[in-house]
């Protein structure tokens, strides 16, 4: 078991050395000619206009959280699938059936909830107070 | 792997109990680098071959001809626009998060590479046959997700960020599907072990997950275009969309540290195509060969052993073979449908593709415990669905006829002879 992790180890680092090697190997290979506008971020050709870092979609973070929700039971159910089909074979398969199915069903209900709230659309409504629709 | 680290502390060192030898770590550290440089070998000269596969399917389907300039038919253009951006000038700009810049292109190709570990190629062909297999593929890709994430945050650029952020969204989104239409695996496999999944299968295609039931099918197409999105191909490329974003998350990045990108992004595809072949359509098995020989026939070979040589590669050419096709398919939807929107893409993903895979789940579940496995109700099952199948091909078939018949005249001239089909060729 050790040595299997371990190849999973040896893998990331041959994957990141692979990318340095490239990297150090171009250094001594490109040009490098200093330029100001060269440091410039790409905005279309104009001078940049203030910085990147700004508020955002909160959208976006909706969807974020939706997201662990439904990947740690993904994580949760994974294991209980595998033992199904041993249980299958012991004359057990429907209790872990049910199980299952109880357990997606929490899972369903939340997906159910955000899509009845509205979260699963892109875009909304705006009422005409400006307020957004819910 | 291991199978062969030990055959080959056997028959070098002549130690049959390799547990208690104290340099059996050695063999094994060998083998594992030796294992990962031949898979980065392979992702090398998979990823370079295929930009040209696809560039010239893309001249192909919109009539023009492709790159056809460096070497037989342009065959070498990747070998140039490698060397170019090998040679060219590595801006990073004032801007910039320069730590986190140069993270990220590693951070997106451990993430990718990272796959390959447990990735299946043939019957021994394996890296590492880990027990949890499937669940350590799903996570380790998520390490791309981080990198992108990086790249678009540390290059200070609007396009970047929008980029960046819109390409998380994405891909977090279509995990959920990924993992519910596997889940459909891990349930009739019963492991998820990459390995013992191919094992639960057979050769012949009625063994095939993808033939077991009608939920299996839907979950097989539910998969692909989940996956779809998961490497960013069309219709699913919004992180990049060229005519919105520009260029998306890698905007700022130029010369190598661009390369890695895309590099990663092509190599992504072989794994996409490697996970449909081996969860669903039997992966290496040999039709007629059970791979318990296979096994028998390593360890009982004391010295060379032409027979499991020979099945080792035709394992690894079916394997090759059926995961080239996928890959092939995949290129052709890319140049065939156009972008979804953000919110068609959002849309998609959660009110259609999560209920879907639900419902597979479900229906899988239900056909497990009713219907009794290698009875004649399951065959007659899996031979309906093979039907279906051949049905879709057909229909395939029938459709570039139907174009060839069309513009009849036109092939006529260009091929100077009658043709059956429009003529399918890359050069």
């Amino acid at each position: 078991m050790a040595v299997d992790f371990a190849t999973v180890l040896i893998f990331l680092a041959v994957a990141s050395a692979f990318v340095a090697v490239a990297l150090l190997l171009g250094r001594f290979l490109r040009p490098k000619v200093a330029e100001p506008d060269k440091g410039s971020i790409y905005e279309c050709g104009e001078r940049p206009i203030g910085t990147a870092r700004f508020n955002f979609n909160p959208r976006f973070y909706v969807i974020a959280l939706v997201f662990i929700i439904f990947e740690v039971e993904v994580a949760l159910t994974f294991p209980v699938a595998v033992a199904f089909n041993h249980w299958l074979g012991g004359g057990r398969g429907t209790l872990a059936a049910v199980e299952i199915v109880l357990f997606l069903l929490v899972l369903v209900a939340g997906l159910a909830y955000v899509w009845a709230k509205g979260d699963l659309d892109w875009i909304r409504e705006v009422r005409s107070d400006g307020e957004e629709n819910r | 792997m291991r199978q062969i680290a030990d055959w080959i502390i056997l028959n070098l060192f002549g130690v049959a109990d390799a547990g208690s030898w104290p340099y059996s770590w050695l063999v094994y550290l060998g083998m594992m680098v030796f294992a990962a440089v031949l898979a980065i070998t392979f992702v090398a000269i998979f990823a370079g071959p295929v930009t040209w596969v696809e560039r010239r399917v893309a001249g192909r389907i919109m009539s023009r001809l492709g790159p056809n300039r460096v070497g037989p038919q342009g065959f070498l253009q990747w070998l140039a626009d490698g060397l170019k951006n090998l040679l060219k000038e590595d801006l990073i700009p004032d801007a910039a998060d320069r730590p986190l810049f140069r993270l990220a292109p590693h951070l997106v190709w451990m993430g990718m590479f990272g796959a390959f570990v447990v990735l299946p190629f043939g019957a021994h062909l394996v890296a590492a046959d880990l027990n949890v297999g499937l669940l350590y593929i799903l996570a380790i890709t998520s390490l791309v997700v981080l990198g992108l994430l990086m790249a678009g945050w540390a290059s200070n650029s609007k396009w970047a960020l929008y980029g960046g952020i819109r390409s998380t969204a994405q891909l977090v989104s279509y995990e959920i599907p990924t993992a519910f239409s596997l889940m459909v695996i891990v349930i009739l496999a019963g492991t998820l072990s990459t390995q013992e999944i191919v094992r639960a299968q057979g050769g012949w295609p009625w063994d095939w997950f993808v033939f077991r039931n009608p939920f299996t099918f839907l979950a097989f197409f539910l998969l692909m275009t989940s996956s779809l999105a998961e490497g960013n191909r069309v219709p699913f490329d919004l992180p990049e969309a060229e005519s919105e974003l520009v260029a998306g998350y890698n905007i700022e990045y130029s010369g190598m540290r661009f390369l890695f990108f895309l590099f990663a992004e092509w190599a992504n595809l072989w794994i996409m195509a490697a996970i449909g072949t081996f969860c669903f359509l039997g992966g290496w098995q040999i039709p007629g060969v059970s791979p318990d020989a296979i096994d028998a026939l390593l360890a009982r070979s004391h010295g060379w052993s032409w027979s499991w040589v020979g099945l080792q590669a035709l394992s690894f050419a079916i394997f090759a073979i059926k995961a080239s096709w996928l890959v092939f398919v995949v290129i052709q939807i890319r140049w065939t449908l156009p972008r979804l929107r953000v919110d068609q893409l959002m849309i998609a993903c959660w009110k259609y593709l999560v209920p879907m895979t639900l419902v597979c789940i479900l229906g899988v579940l239900a056909m497990a415990l009713l219907i009794p496995q290698g009875g004649v109700l399951d065959y007659l099952i899996r031979g309906l669905m093979m039907v279906v199948g051949g049905a879709l091909v057909a229909l395939f078939l029938w459709r570039a006829r139907v174009n060839y018949m069309l513009a009849r005249d036109s092939y006529r001239k260009m091929e100077g002879r009658e043709l059956w089909f429009p003529p399918y060729r890359l050069v």
